[in-house]
Order: structure tokens, then C-alpha cells, then sequence
């Protein structure tokens, strides 16, 4: 199994001010990762570096043999401008697509086939021509999710995707996440403060505190103090 | 009486200036409303108002020059839409009291100059209002072509232009030149303003960008039905708003901004209705089950 990034002593500042440093991991292929910490801890700030929409301010982050931008999946938290936004479903979802068009002007008869499929991979086929601003907030981070698959075939970004969802569609769109992961064999990166039911699924952990606190196995965190301790707090 | 409409409609189309607006005016109206989908849901609808200002001061400079209006105006009302873009995106100076800050300074430096050459007299009215008489032949020909250069990149760039509006950092994030396609719209819209503020004047035009997008975001659900939609609203508030403007001798600039309040309205209210008989419809089911 190949690696799929690797950060060198990695660190990230706003205006001079450091929100996170001194970051030293590595993904391989095929992992599923959760990066956990407080708020200000300096998750989404990584989350930002790990899409390349954040220069680092020291050290270096590698992507093995070529990752390009288009070829990274990202589900974002929501903004306050896409409750309302007038769109379809299929139009969201299409829109993954994008970054793999270049500058040609529409999308191929087989990427809506794979869009397609991709919502129906999730359950979310039925939705397909409804408006997305109607949908609740699960079914809209279904469709999200959906474009994401569209725009990746090796690495996926979570941030926050269980952020105000009830604890039901939470427990089905974990189970999906790791469905993604297992039969896909996409890498799975994802941002949660939700500690405990991360643990469940994650298969490696990152904790931050504007530092690295631990970077390892999920049952090594697990049996680690960082990991009692917060863990003790948390649960 | 719906013969004497007719005829008096007839009448009105044998006037070459009306020709000349309505060609001109249509072009204009679709290329606003299809940008002002992007732009409204970006929440970058103010730039279209403060483009127009600077539209002002730069027609007031070329008249002062002696020069021609258009290919004095476009060029600054370009740069003036970069430089827009960049304080809206870049967070630190609040986008929006930036645009106050050019859009007065554009009016003042305007009222300045024109009050210094031809004194503050009807130009200065027609600028800010409009006037129907102000495309000269050429002026005619050179929006057709502008207008066709800014429909094709609008629809070559249609599925980029939506993957922006929607979710900027996810189209960032997954390889989209994001802040390229910002630039187009930026551009386009500043080329449409620029060429429909004679006729709807410096005040009314952005009226164009805004209303057909807000009245077509009341009834329909696709991204691609409303820029439609918002397409056929304005071209149709237009014409109406023309033929009012003959009948009962108004601005036509006003006149048209006053059609697309009336259809705002309208669909307005339909979205309200149609809202609320769903809630009832729901609520029926719920007593049912």
C-alpha cells in the first residue's frame, strides 16, 4: 500500500500568527483517518492545507506520485447561501465533475451515468430531480457527499459532515462513509468533533491541540493518556 | 381598442431610435439577467450597482473628451469590475463599504466634470436616467457584437459559472480556476452594463442584473430553469416596459424597472401562495395520519 500524503514538520499561520505546527504524519492508501481536537485546535486549518487552499508557513506537505487537486473529493461544511440556493440535485451532484473538465463546455453522457450511479450508491437516486433547497439537512449532505464521489476516484475530505444532523441520518451516513471506504478503497480524511462514534469507524487518529498531541492507530489511541484522557472527558 | 394598441405599436416600430433600443435593449436585458443569477446568488449583486456609477464618471470624462462614450467607458468600467471582485473576495476591507466608496466617487468626479464642460444640463439627466435616443448606429453595432461575445461565453462557461456560484471552495478545492471564472462574470457583467446604461440610465440599470433573477428564484427550483426563466422576464419586462414608455410618455428606463417590480411582486405573492398550500396540504396529512 502506497502512501497517499506525507507531512514534514507541517505548519500553518494566519497573518503571522500560528494556528497549528510542527504536524508530522502520513496517509496511506486506502485509510480512513479522523482528525480530532478542540475548537482552535487547528483542524479546519489543516483541512484548508490538506486541499491546497492554505500555503504552509513551515515544513512540506507531499503528495505521493502526483495527487492533483482534480482528482481530491471534498464534502465542505454547508454555507448559509446554499440553504436557499435554487438548484437540482443532479445539478449539484454533476457539478463534482468540474475540475476534470478543463476548459471543454459541458459534461460527457458518461459522467451523468456515473453521477447517477453515485447517488444511487447512497440512496439518493430519488432525489435526483427535486430542488435542493427543499431537502433536509441529511438528504442535502447526501447529495454533497454524492458530488464528492464524483470528483474523486482515490481521496475524499470530510469537514464536519455530521455538523447539525440528528443522531439517526448521522449513524447511516457513517455506515455509508465506511462503505465508501471498504468497497471503494478510497482514502478517507475527515474533521469531527464527534469523538465517540469516530472512533468506531476511523482506522487511524490525528489529535490536535495547535500541536500534534498523537498520530496512530485507533486502538493505540484509544490505550493511550492523550486518547483516556480526552476520550474520558468527551464521553 | 386592442386594434388601436396594435396599430400605435406599428406605429412606434417605424421609429429608427426605438429599433435601435429595442435591439439593443433585448441583447442587453438577456446578457443582465442570465449574469445576474450568478451575481444575486453570490451575493455580489452590488457590484453591478457600483459598476454603473463608475459607468457614469467614465461617460462624463468621454464626453468632456470629446470621445466616443462606449470605447471610453468600457475599458474602465472593466477595470473598475476587477478591481471590485478583488476587494469583495479579499475579507479584510468590507466588500460592501468599498462599493459606497467607488460608487460615490464615481459620481462625483462625473457630476464635477460635466459641470465643468456642458454645465449641469439634460446629459446629465439622460446619464443617470437614460434615454432612448442615445444609441448612434455604430453604437448599435457594437453592442450586437459585445452582446454575442458576452451570450457565447456565458453558455460555454455555464457549467463552470454554476459550480462556482454554488460552492466556491469545493470547486477551488477540487481543481476549478476559480477565481478565473469570478473574473469572467466580472468582466461580462461590466461589458453589459456599460451598454445598457445610456438607454436605463446610471441609476436604474443594475435593476436589469437584479429583478429577473429574483422574480425567476420565486418560482423555480433548477439552477438551469431559473437563468432561463430570469432570460424570458427580462426580455419580456422589457418590451412591455418600452411600449408603456410610448404610450403614456415616460423614461423608458424607469418604465421598464417598474414592469419588473410588478412581476416581482406577482411572483411573489404565486410563491407565497403556493408556500402556504403546501403547509395546509401537510398539515391535512398529519390530522389524516
Amino acid at each position: 500500500m502506497g502512501t497517499v500524503l506525507t507531512a514534514k514538520n507541517l505548519s500553518y499561520a494566519y497573518d503571522g500568527e500560528t494556528a497549528v505546527e510542527g504536524l508530522r504524519f502520513e496517509v496511506v492508501s486506502g485509510d480512513y483517518l479522523c482528525i480530532i481536537g478542540e475548537n482552535g485546535s487547528g483542524k479546519s486549518t489543516l483541512l484548508k492545507g490538506l486541499l491546497r487552499l492554505k500555503q504552509p508557513s513551515a515544513g512540506e506537505l507531499l503528495f505521493e506520485d502526483g495527487l492533483k487537486p482534480n482528482e481530491i473529493g471534498y464534502l465542505p461544511q454547508q454555507t448559509s447561501a446554499q440553504k436557499d440556493f435554487p438548484a437540482s440535485c443532479f445539478e449539484v451532484v454533476l457539478s463534482g465533475f468540474c475540475g476534470q473538465r478543463g476548459i471543454l463546455p459541458f459534461y460527457t453522457a458518461r459522467q451523468k451515468r456515473a453521477a447517477r450511479e453515485n447517488m444511487e450508491r447512497l440512496d439518493c437516486a430519488n432525489l435526483s430531480r427535486r430542488g435542493y433547497r427543499d431537502l433536509s439537512g441529511g438528504q442535502q449532505q447526501r447529495i454533497l457527499l454524492a458530488r464528492a464521489l464524483c470528483a474523486t476516484k482515490r481521496l475524499l475530505l470530510l469537514d464536519e459532515p455530521m455538523a447539525g444532523l440528528d443522531p439517526l441520518v448521522t449513524q447511516d451516513l457513517y455506515k455509508q462513509i465506511a462503505d465508501i471506504n471498504r468497497d471503494l478503497g478510497l482514502t478517507i480524511i475527515m474533521v469531527s468533533h464527534d469523538v465517540k462514534t469516530a472512533m468506531q469507524y476511523a482506522k487511524t487518529i490525528l489529535h490536535l491541540k495547535k500541536e500534534q498531541l498523537f498520530f496512530g492507530a485507533t486502538q493505540t489511541y484509544l490505550e493511550s493518556d492523550v486518547g483516556k484522557q480526552f476520550f474520558g472527558g468527551a464521553a | 381598442m386592442i386594434a388601436d394598441i396594435w396599430t400605435t405599436i406599428v406605429e412606434m416600430l417605424d421609429y429608427t431610435f426605438i429599433q435601435r433600443a429595442l435591439v439593443v435593449g433585448l441583447l442587453v436585458s438577456v446578457c443582465a439577467s442570465l449574469l445576474g443569477v450568478s451575481l444575486v446568488l453570490k451575493r455580489y449583486a452590488m457590484i453591478g450597482e457600483g459598476l454603473s456609477h463608475v459607468g457614469f464618471g467614465s461617460l462624463a470624462i468621454a464626453t468632456a473628451l470629446n470621445a466616443a462614450p462606449l470605447q471610453v467607458s468600457i475599458p474602465i468600467v472593466v477595470l473598475a469590475a476587477f478591481l471590485l471582485l478583488r476587494i469583495s473576495e479579499n475579507g479584510k476591507i468590507k466588500g460592501d463599504a468599498a462599493i459606497a466608496i467607488i460608487s460615490s466617487s464615481s459620481l462625483a468626479i462625473g457630476v464635477v466634470v460635466v459641470s465643468q464642460t456642458t454645465g449641469m444640463n439634460t446629459d446629465v439627466c439622460n446619464y443617470l436616467f437614460g434615454s432612448i435616443l442615445a444609441m448612434s448606429r455604430s453604437d448599435v453595432y457594437l453592442s450586437v457584437a459585445l452582446a454575442i461575445v458576452v451570450l457565447t461565453l456565458f453558455v460555454v462557461f455555464y457549467q463552470k459559472i454554476f459550480a462556482v456560484t454554488f460552492d466556491e471552495n469545493f470547486a477551488k478545492a477540487t481543481g476549478v480556476k476559480t477565481s478565473f471564472y469570478s473574473m469572467v462574470v466580472a468582466f461580462l457583467t461590466a461589458i453589459t452594463i456599460t451598454l445598457g446604461m445610456r438607454m436605463m440610465g446610471a441609476l436604474l440599470i443594475s435593476s436589469l442584473v437584479v429583478f429577473p433573477a429574483l422574480s425567476s428564484m420565486r418560482i423555480c427550483k433548477k439552477f438551469r430553469s431559473v437563468t432561463i426563466c430570469a432570460a424570458i422576464i427580462s426580455v419580456l419586462c422589457f418590451v412591455i416596459g418600452v411600449i408603456m414608455s410610448y404610450f403614456y410618455v415616460i423614461p423608458t428606463g424607469a418604465s421598464v424597472v417598474l414592469v419588473n417590480i410588478a412581476v416581482f411582486v406577482l411572483f411573489w405573492i404565486l410563491r407565497f401562495l403556493s408556500v402556504q398550500s403546501k403547509k395546509r396540504a401537510n398539515k391535512k396529512k398529519e390530522v389524516i395520519s
